[in-house]
């Protein structure tokens, strides 16, 4: 068992070198996906025999709510690896991860409430789901006003590194108060995602929009990655070749 | 055509979804691309003021 | 008042030479360092009382704002009277939090604390005992006064115990964001951005509790959940809020 891979991965100029080279592959494999999924889902798909068209929403919201949580995970554990191993390249993607992150958790947050019009009659319902995207959000912008408020970026990676790991220890605790909350108040939500009763035809678009997103993010990621090692890089000879290539 | 777009009734309501999830995607292109672009512009003037390679400040 | 601190502060550092000498076991030293810091905080907090009587205060201002806001028919207030000393409870305890590490980060206690060789993490759970012992308890021994005048008369022995519960937990995630916060300024909005999301399950069990106990029900599963909180806090909070300090005073 070799780890010279992981000690690769924490220096600047190889990482930096790996995610130009790998970028585009994602972000093409990224958008072929989301062409597919969406012809899938949009014309391929039959109409709920309840919802009728209305379901169609899953397939922006259920791929955005997974990228709010997928984010947040990636971001503490690289986060945890900065603070462990003083890696300053994991430090850079946990940086990388809360725009995006907390962008995503917005979407899910605006397609769950249009979804809700439908399925409530109101813009708004208490839905344990959508509580704990909205309480993600304000984690997302905690960790961000965190890293704003620091100037030095060391102690802004490290103190808002922190917090992230904090926060991912507390996710699954605000999670399922927010479910036993909700299920002392109100009759169980008839919204039910990802039930396994889902007819393939419904399914498959569905999981190739996850994926698809989720390869939107590694190429999200890895642009924003260069830019935020570019950042904190003060060694002159490579980010001149760098720049150069 | 008119059928699809009109999804039964319903594009009140799919198409704001739709549109809301894919202007984020496209602004997380933007911003990222942005974000590169500026760390690149600010390495560069750095670059710019030293007088060989290798004496990072 | 701002030598205050600086005064006491060496009744405490010479601390670790002292246990050196004695030679007693490696766990004894940070337990006694723990109990005269926290010995040395209450004594501190003695000498300005003025503001330990602040987070009291607004925690009775603002549960006094529902009747005037609402109504002040009892009826109706009863039904409200668990959400409002919770938010009332939790909005004073944030607004206790900015005093906590304050001083001793000013005038550099903190970082004798973190050079001592002592554990830091005994030491700031030791300092929010002591912050638990001036804010959260008081807090908890007047909410039965705050519940009697929503009109409520019942369980009031189940406000208490739960309030006192969640306030340990407040203090506990509280001294993680006031470590993270410390050398900032101006971070009163930042502090309350990064505590409030993560107090929400305390919110969420401590009034459930409290509504059980008004109601005259069995209030013991959500005030065991909540404990269970405050024992996770408290092996865990100190420990990310001394990593916190040492992050603060690089």
């Amino acid at each position: 068992m070799s780890w010279t891979w992981f000690h690769r991965l924490g220096s600047p100029p190889y990482v930096y070198g790996l995610a130009r080279r790998l970028t585009p592959w994602f972000a093409w494999g990224a958008g072929l996906l989301l062409l597919c999924g969406l012809y899938g889902g949009l014309v391929l798909a039959p109409p709920d025999y309840r919802q009728g068209n209305d379901f169609r929403i899953i397939y922006v919201h259920a791929p955005s709510a997974w990228m709010s949580l997928m984010v947040y995970t990636t971001m503490a554990v690289a986060a945890a690896v900065g603070l462990i191993w003083r890696m300053k390249v994991a430090h850079a993607v946990a940086a990388s991860c809360a725009t995006i992150g907390a962008s995503f958790t917005f979407a899910a947050l605006v397609t769950g409430s249009l979804w809700g019009v439908r399925m409530w009659g109101t813009w708004w319902e208490w839905d344990p789901r959508l509580t704990s995207e909205l309480i993600l959000l304000f984690l997302y912008l905690g960790y961000m006003g965190l890293r704003a408020a620091i100037e030095d970026t060391q102690r802004a990676d490290r103190a808002s590194g922190l917090l992230a790991v904090v926060g991912v220890v507390n996710v699954p605790i605000i999670h399922y108060s927010v479910v036993w909350w909700n299920s002392l108040h109100q009759a169980p939500s008839v919204m039910r995602l990802g039930k396994p009763t889902m007819p393939p035809a419904m399914l498959l678009p569905l999981l190739i929009m996850l994926a698809g997103f989720t390869l939107l993010f590694a190429a999200l990621l890895l642009v924003r990655l260069r830019g935020e090692i570019l950042n904190r890089e003060r060694t002159a000879a490579w980010i001149r070749e760098a720049l150069e290539a | 055509m008119r059928q699809f777009l009109d999804m039964g009734g319903y594009a009140a309501y799919v198409w704001p979804a739709y549109a809301v999830t894919l202007a984020i995607v496209a602004l997380n292109i933007i911003w990222a691309r942005r974000l590169l672009a500026q760390a690149r512009t600010a390495a560069r003037r750095r670059l710019g003021g030293e007088t060989g390679p290798g004496d990072g400040a | 008042m701002g030598s205050a601190p600086s005064a006491a502060a060496p009744s405490v550092t010479p601390q670790p030479d002292a246990a050196r000498e004695s030679g007693t076991a490696r766990g004894a030293p940070a337990l006694t360092a723990a109990g005269l810091v926290l010995l040395r905080d209450l004594t501190l907090a003695f000498r300005r009382r003025g503001e330990l009587l602040q987070p009291l205060a607004f925690f009775a201002i603002v549960t006094t704002l529902f009747p005037l806001a609402v109504s002040p028919e009892l009826s109706r207030l009863r039904e409200i009277a668990p959400g409002v000393l919770w938010v009332a409870a939790l909005l004073a305890a944030l607004l206790a939090l900015e005093f906590l590490f304050r001083d001793d980060a000013h005038d550099g206690t903190l970082e004798q604390y973190s050079l001592s060789g002592q554990s830091l993490a005994w030491l700031l759970l030791a300092k929010t005992a002591a912050h638990w012992l001036l804010t959260g308890l008081p807090l908890a021994l007047i909410a039965p006064f705050a519940a009697e005048s929503l009109g409520v008369s019942t369980g009031l022995a189940g406000v208490v115990a739960s309030v006192a519960v969640g306030t340990v937990c407040l203090s506990l995630i509280g001294s993680i964001s006031a470590a993270l916060t410390l050398g900032i300024r101006r971070s009163g909005v930042l502090l309350s951005l990064l505590t409030l999301p993560l107090s929400l399950p305390v919110l969420i069990f401590g009034a459930r509790a409290t509504e059980l106990a008004i109601r005259g029900l069995p209030y013991t599963a959500p005030l065991e959940l909540l404990a269970a909180l405050a024992v996770l806090g408290v092996t865990l909070a100190p420990l990310a809020a001394a990593a916190a300090v040492r992050i603060s005073l690089e």
